[in-house]
């Protein structure tokens, strides 16, 4: 059952991934990294955290993928063209993507122990306060500063956004 | 029969009553605004199909239905199709999590409920959120100004009222210390009305905001600059007609019922009575089951009331006041409701 699950949203996963790439117009490429961001949430509830999936469809299909449609849409941006540039990208990135999948591969095969053993569906559930104990408890330093860090990018942000008087 | 087969009859079975009995009340609740907007405005609103006008929902329903599909020539086929399932899909998943009444099991299968997660609350904000995409994809892919500008007015102003909606609802999460919707209502179950959160859990200030932020999100007045007819036309819908256009239709009818729902489930006590235990408790097994349906189908109706009611009597936004209330006030004041209720619940 829950293999069955993991297939279907697996493979929808890679389809939309390749559609990503192989879609002319960007409005159709961000549609497909919709998709893809979608099935990683179906993935990541397979896998027992439902807070994540949830934070997943929330913040990056909902708003971060809204704001890319909406600059597409502002700019109506056009189908994108073939330069020699954007040809070399294929001689180089196919060989290029082999390598990285085999080394990533080999690396999270090595290292299998430590990070840990997630199971499908058997798994044991991370529920929304075990998160939370985590990150507000454990992790509290760390969490905040990335606060701070992410505030002083709006600043900058904003600082670079605003016009001169 | 196996208990899984009788477990996935039983749900099929549910999900099909639901989704009929919320297409029904989509139908109908159109019936009601045409005719509450009618006497808010000195008139009787459709009086002539049926009995006061009751067959009229139907009789929309066939016009809809039988109407000429035009497809415009110029418009982008893939997401013009995609775009109202998209919409209607959203709409009516999110009625998935609501529970309708108390837990009450039938051969193991919740009867009220569809589907009672631990990320309920989550699952409705999440699944509102991918609802943009069915109005910002149908003005981008009309290739029409209005349509655009429709759904570009549309996502912003999706994007910035989903924060103050989501900010608002954490000091409801704070008290029931759990996103799940049951647990929400279970919160609130002690003495009644006292107890609600927009009463007794000191949620009335969230309560509004919810309410005004998710009048924004479901895009209706005051906040229906998307489909401001005086100055786009039809907004995002323009160039639809026929079937597609009843699906955007019914996305937003069933939205309000969603709204209502959520309403009725974070602050004002969900299927609970508002006596608490002054009222008997009744004999009969039916009654007793039912009667807490009945409180929740009750206080839906008055959200989806008030949804006329505001729709009959204000007047529309402009676009700068618009963004300016949802960042400027209302966002510091949900995050000034979140210290207070972390300050009031802390002490437990």
């Amino acid at each position: 059952m829950y293999l069955v699950i993991f297939f279907i949203f697996g493979a929808l996963c890679i389809g939309g991934a390749l559609n990503l790439l192989l879609q002319r117009h960007p409005i159709n490429s961000a549609l497909s990294l919709i998709v893809v961001m979608t099935s990683l949430a179906v993935l990541y509830l397979l896998l027992g955290a439902e807070f994540l999936a949830a934070a997943q469809v929330i913040v990056y299909s909902g708003a971060i993928m809204v704001l890319f449609t909406f600059v597409i849409m502002l700019l109506n941006a056009g189908e994108e063209e073939r330069t020699r540039g954007s040809r070399a990208a294929y001689l180089v990135g196919f060989p290029g993507v082999a390598a990285l999948l085999g080394l990533l591969t080999c690396i999270f095969l090595s290292v299998r122990t430590p990070l840990g053993n997630a199971q499908l569906g058997g798994g044991t559930l991370v529920t929304t306060a075990d998160l939370s104990r985590v990150l507000f408890r454990d992790l509290l330093l760390p969490f905040e500063v990335t606060s701070v860090l992410i505030l002083v990018a709006i600043l900058g942000a904003v600082a670079l956004a605003r016009k001169e008087s | 029969m196996s208990p899984l087969l009788i477990y996935v009859l039983l749900s099929i079975v549910k999900i099909v009553v639901v989704l009929v009995i919320l297409l029904m009340c989509v139908a109908y609740t159109v019936l009601l605004e045409r005719k509450v907007v009618g006497r808010i405005q000195n008139r009787f609103g459709p009086s002539r199909v049926g009995p006061f006008g009751l067959l009229q929902p139907l009789a929309d329903g066939l016009k809809l239905f039988l109407k000429e599909d035009i497809m415009p020539a110029s418009v982008y086929r893939p997401l013009y199709i995609l775009a109202p399932i998209i919409a209607l899909a959203c709409a009516l998943l999110s009625i998935a999590v609501i529970p309708f009444g108390a837990n009450i099991q039938f051969h193991g299968v919740d009867m009220f409920q569809i589907a009672d997660l631990n990320i309920g609350l989550l699952v409705i904000l999440g699944v509102t959120s991918i609802g943009v995409y069915g109005i910002a994809l149908s003005g981008w892919s009309s290739n029409n100004k209005y349509s655009l500008l429709g759904s570009l007015r549309s996502s912003a102003q999706m994007v910035s009222y989903e924060l103050a909606l989501g900010l608002s609802l954490i000091g409801v999460v704070i008290r029931a210390e759990s996103l799940s919707l049951r647990k929400i209502v279970d919160s609130q179950s002690a003495h009644g009305i006292l107890s609600w959160n927009v009463f007794g859990g000191f949620q009335i200030v969230a309560f509004f905001i919810y309410l005004i932020a998710a009048y924004a999100e479901t895009n209706r007045a005051p906040f229906d600059l998307v489909e401001a007819e005086s100055e786009l036309t039809g907004g995002y819908h323009t160039e639809y007609s026929s079937m597609k256009f009843a699906m955007f239709f019914m996305a937003e009818y069933a939205n309000m019922i969603t709204v209502g729902c959520v309403a009725t489930l974070l602050f004002f006590g969900g299927w609970t009575s508002p006596f608490g235990n002054l009222l008997p408790t009744p004999h009969n097994i039916v009654i007793q089951a039912l009667l807490p349906v009945f409180w929740f189908v009750l206080k839906v109706f008055f959200f989806v009331f008030l949804y006329i009611w505001v729709r009959g009597t204000t007047p529309r936004f402009r676009y700068d006041q618009l963004m300016g209330f949802g960042w400027k006030f209302l966002i510091p004041l949900a995050i000034a409701n979140i210290v207070v209720a972390a300050l009031i619940y802390a002490p437990r």
